[in-house]
């Protein structure tokens, strides 16, 4: 019997709610703001959900669910896609069996983020197939609808959303009586198929184009492309994602074509559209992914001005973008910026390191805060992991006297993301003045809202599992010194111990332990439990 | 514009864990229950780290950007007045700035409440119940909590 259920959710909830009825066996990722929420909400509708140490992991374990004939979701942010992004580029080669959605989120505008790349474009680049929702009832429907085309195509989808599809609530429309079951899984050995020598991989590359080619005549009858009439034919806007909205509200009169599946970019039905207007203007988030595709297709469209590849679109700079105004800016209201919870421990983990006077290699997670006044005490950060490999880089070349003052700073969840080969690297091709890692634990992902991670010994849904000891590890990897301090309390003890090793030539990794205090409530509580 | 298309424009400013986002969140499950169509827009993340936070609120019969537009706020609700009275550059002619002010806050239950307050003293400007309100709060806080909500909700309710 059909029954029309009606919620107000978030894309991300829509999204998660959609893998549910989609029939998803697995939903694997890594924390990561805008997408964190999917994974949490699958778990608590029912879903069986994992964190998986990094992103490349997870996309290898949705991968894994493919191939086996099941259905997977893999979720991450924009720069997450980056990690994974080995596997997708030739996963799209190999194809699948299954079904597997990859949701990636960017971040426009850096709400929360280190750069704001255009997963659109990386997708072009691998050759993978992208839908880009809207609203919340099509980050539903459309996650529905990737399981669909991924089966059918035999390759993994990309749903890109952005921050305010991601963290928007908006009316879902959805029917649980249509909903499927995870399908059975099985495995049949094709090992051309599944194995990227390069004799398998020429034709594999060839069948992708074909794919891709099959895919486009399909996408342009498809109808998750969106035609609105304009009145009058003055203005024709081609937009996707939140823009489209965005541009209803700034022209309500202009004709919009929105792109609900953008690689391959279904040129031809857009070229229709356009014929019919005077002016044709591309309202997108990012890059300027579809202006460059349709330019190249000839088709007579405006430039759009590099001005708008920058931050997010909103009504008023797509009134801007409409009437050409490159003066436009947008208030710039007086704000505080983020900064470390008043009262967090781990702001005396930095204070020693300030007063030493070290060159601190950082890394990503709520601490990188402590770049900030009126801590300062935090000189790099780029990427996951990125604070061994760099401060092991400074070291090798600095002259002795600085090079002795070099530390990375890393968080507990960074550690296991991809800290663990910055280890191997420091290990394997030690400075000559040795080096210091320093990781700060407060047993949670704490920035992107208290996930686990393999070092708290609990799975995504709080449930116990097998736990990593850092230490131990970095013991049998073969660092020197270890040594873990209570930041707080053996806050002179810590001084004193990372001032002796900072003289010596030797590897040291020092954990300093203190839970979250935001956490701190929530895991008494699974103590007791 | 008719009045059939009017869109209403609420923004919730503060600071990350006040309860910004909470309190935009009951405010909109209750306008999408009494039909509504509705958008709610906002920034999660590192701004939730004691900066600034806003999220907004948008009701009408169809919505379609989820973000106000600038000088289109037709109510701020202001519960950190140093952080968050900037946002009054973004109001409409007319539109209404509630804050803590509004009300008598050395009487709520707890500073985790002044959320509630808040939208006590909105569900004024608005044509829905008491109970209808009280109800939806129920909704997203455990049951120990109900009745200092309520108090909070009546707090702001009744203004000064």
């Amino acid at each position: 019997m059909s029954e029309k259920n009606r919620k107000l959710l978030s894309g991300n909830e829509a999204v998660a709610l959609g893998a549910l009825h989609a029939g998803c066996a697995l939903g694997v990722g890594y924390p990561g703001t805008p997408s964190t929420e999917i994974l949490e909400t699958f778990s608590f509708l029912g879903g069986n959900a994992e964190w998986a140490p990094n992103e490349k992991v997870a996309a290898e374990v949705a991968l894994g669910v493919a191939f086996a004939e099941s259905s997977s979701l893999v979720t991450m942010k924009h720069v997450g896609f980056n990690v994974a992004q080995d596997l997708f580029f030739t996963a799209a080669y190999s194809g699948i069996q299954g079904a597997m959605v990859a949701v990636v989120a960017d971040d426009p505008g850096m709400a929360s983020s280190q750069n704001e790349q255009d997963t659109r474009s990386l997708a072009f680049a691998g050759g993978l197939p992208v839908l880009e929702p809207s609203d919340s009832q099509e980050a539903y429907d459309f996650t529905r609808l990737a399981f669909e085309l991924s089966r059918k195509w035999g390759i993994p989808f990309i749903l890109r959303t952005t921050t305010r599809i991601a963290h928007s609530n908006t009316v879902v429309e959805f029917d649980e009586s249509t909903a499927s079951k995870p399908p059975r899984a099985n495995f049949n050995r094709d090992i051309p198929a599944r194995v990227m020598v390069p004799g398998h991989a020429r034709p594999a590359h060839l069948r992708l184009r074909k794919k891709l080619a099959d895919m486009l005549e399909w996408n342009e009858n498809s109808n998750l492309n969106t035609e609105i009439d304009g009145v009058g034919n003055e203005l024709g806007i081609i937009a996707s994602g939140v823009a489209a909205h965005h541009a209803r509200d700034a022209a309500p009169d202009a004709g919009i074509f929105r792109v609900g599946f953008s690689n391959p970019l279904p040129v031809r039905s857009i070229a229709a559209f356009a014929k019919k207007y005077k002016r044709c203007i591309v309202m997108e988030e990012g890059d300027p992914y579809m202006t460059t595709l349709l330019k190249a297709a000839g088709l007579n469209i405006e430039d759009r001005a590099e001005k708008w590849r920058f931050g997010e679109m909103n009504v008023d700079k797509a009134r801007a973008q409409i009437a050409g105004n490159l003066e436009f800016q947008m208030p710039v209201l007086k704000a505080r910026p983020p900064q470390l919870c008043k009262g967090c421990p781990h702001v005396f983990s930095f204070a020693p390191l300030v007063e030493l006077g070290c060159i601190v290699a950082g890394d990503i997670g709520c601490y990188t805060l402590a770049a900030m006044k009126p801590i300062s005490g935090m000189d790099t950060q780029i990427c996951m992991g990125a604070s061994i490999g760099m401060g092991l880089g400074m070291r090798h070349v600095l002259p002795d006297e600085q090079a002795r003052k070099v530390v990375s700073v890393i968080g507990d969840s960074t550690f296991f993301h991809s800290g663990l080969t910055g280890i191997a690297e420091m290990v394997y091709n030690p400075p000559s003045t040795g080096h210091v890692v320093i990781v700060v634990d407060n047993s949670t992902t704490a920035m992107t809202g208290q996930q686990e991670n393999p070092g708290t010994g609990r799975k995504l849904d709080h449930s116990p599992t097998n736990k990593i000891d850092i230490l131990a590890v970095a013991k049998a990897m073969g660092i020197a010194n270890v040594a873990e301090f209570n930041p707080v309390r053996d806050s002179a003890k810590f001084k004193e111990y990372l001032s002796e090793k900072l003289k010596t030539n030797e590897l040291t990794l020092i954990a300093l332990r203190q839970p979250c205090l935001l956490a701190a409530a929530n895991l008494a509580k699974m103590k007791k439990a | 514009m008719d009045s059939d298309s009017k869109i209403t424009n609420i923004r919730l400013a503060g600071l990350g864990g006040m309860g910004v986002l909470k309190a935009s969140l009951i405010l909109s499950e209750l306008l999408f229950e009494l039909g509504y169509d509705v958008k709610k827009a906002e920034v999660h993340g590192m701004s939730q780290r004691g900066g600034s936070i806003s999220s907004d609120v948008r009701f009408g019969k169809k919505v379609e950007s989820p973000m106000i537009p600038e000088g289109e706020v037709d109510f701020l609700l202001s519960m950190q007045p140093e952080w968050s009275d900037p946002h009054m550059v973004s109001m409409a002619n007319g539109a209404v700035r509630i804050s803590p002010e509004d009300f008598d806050s050395s009487k709520l239950p707890s500073q985790k409440s002044l959320n509630v307050a808040m939208l006590g003293v909105l569900s004024n400007y608005f044509d829905i119940s008491e109970q209808k309100w009280l109800d939806t709060l129920k909704k997203f806080f455990p049951e120990k909590l109900h009745e200092a909500n309520e108090i909070a909700f009546k707090l702001g309710r009744k203004g000064k």
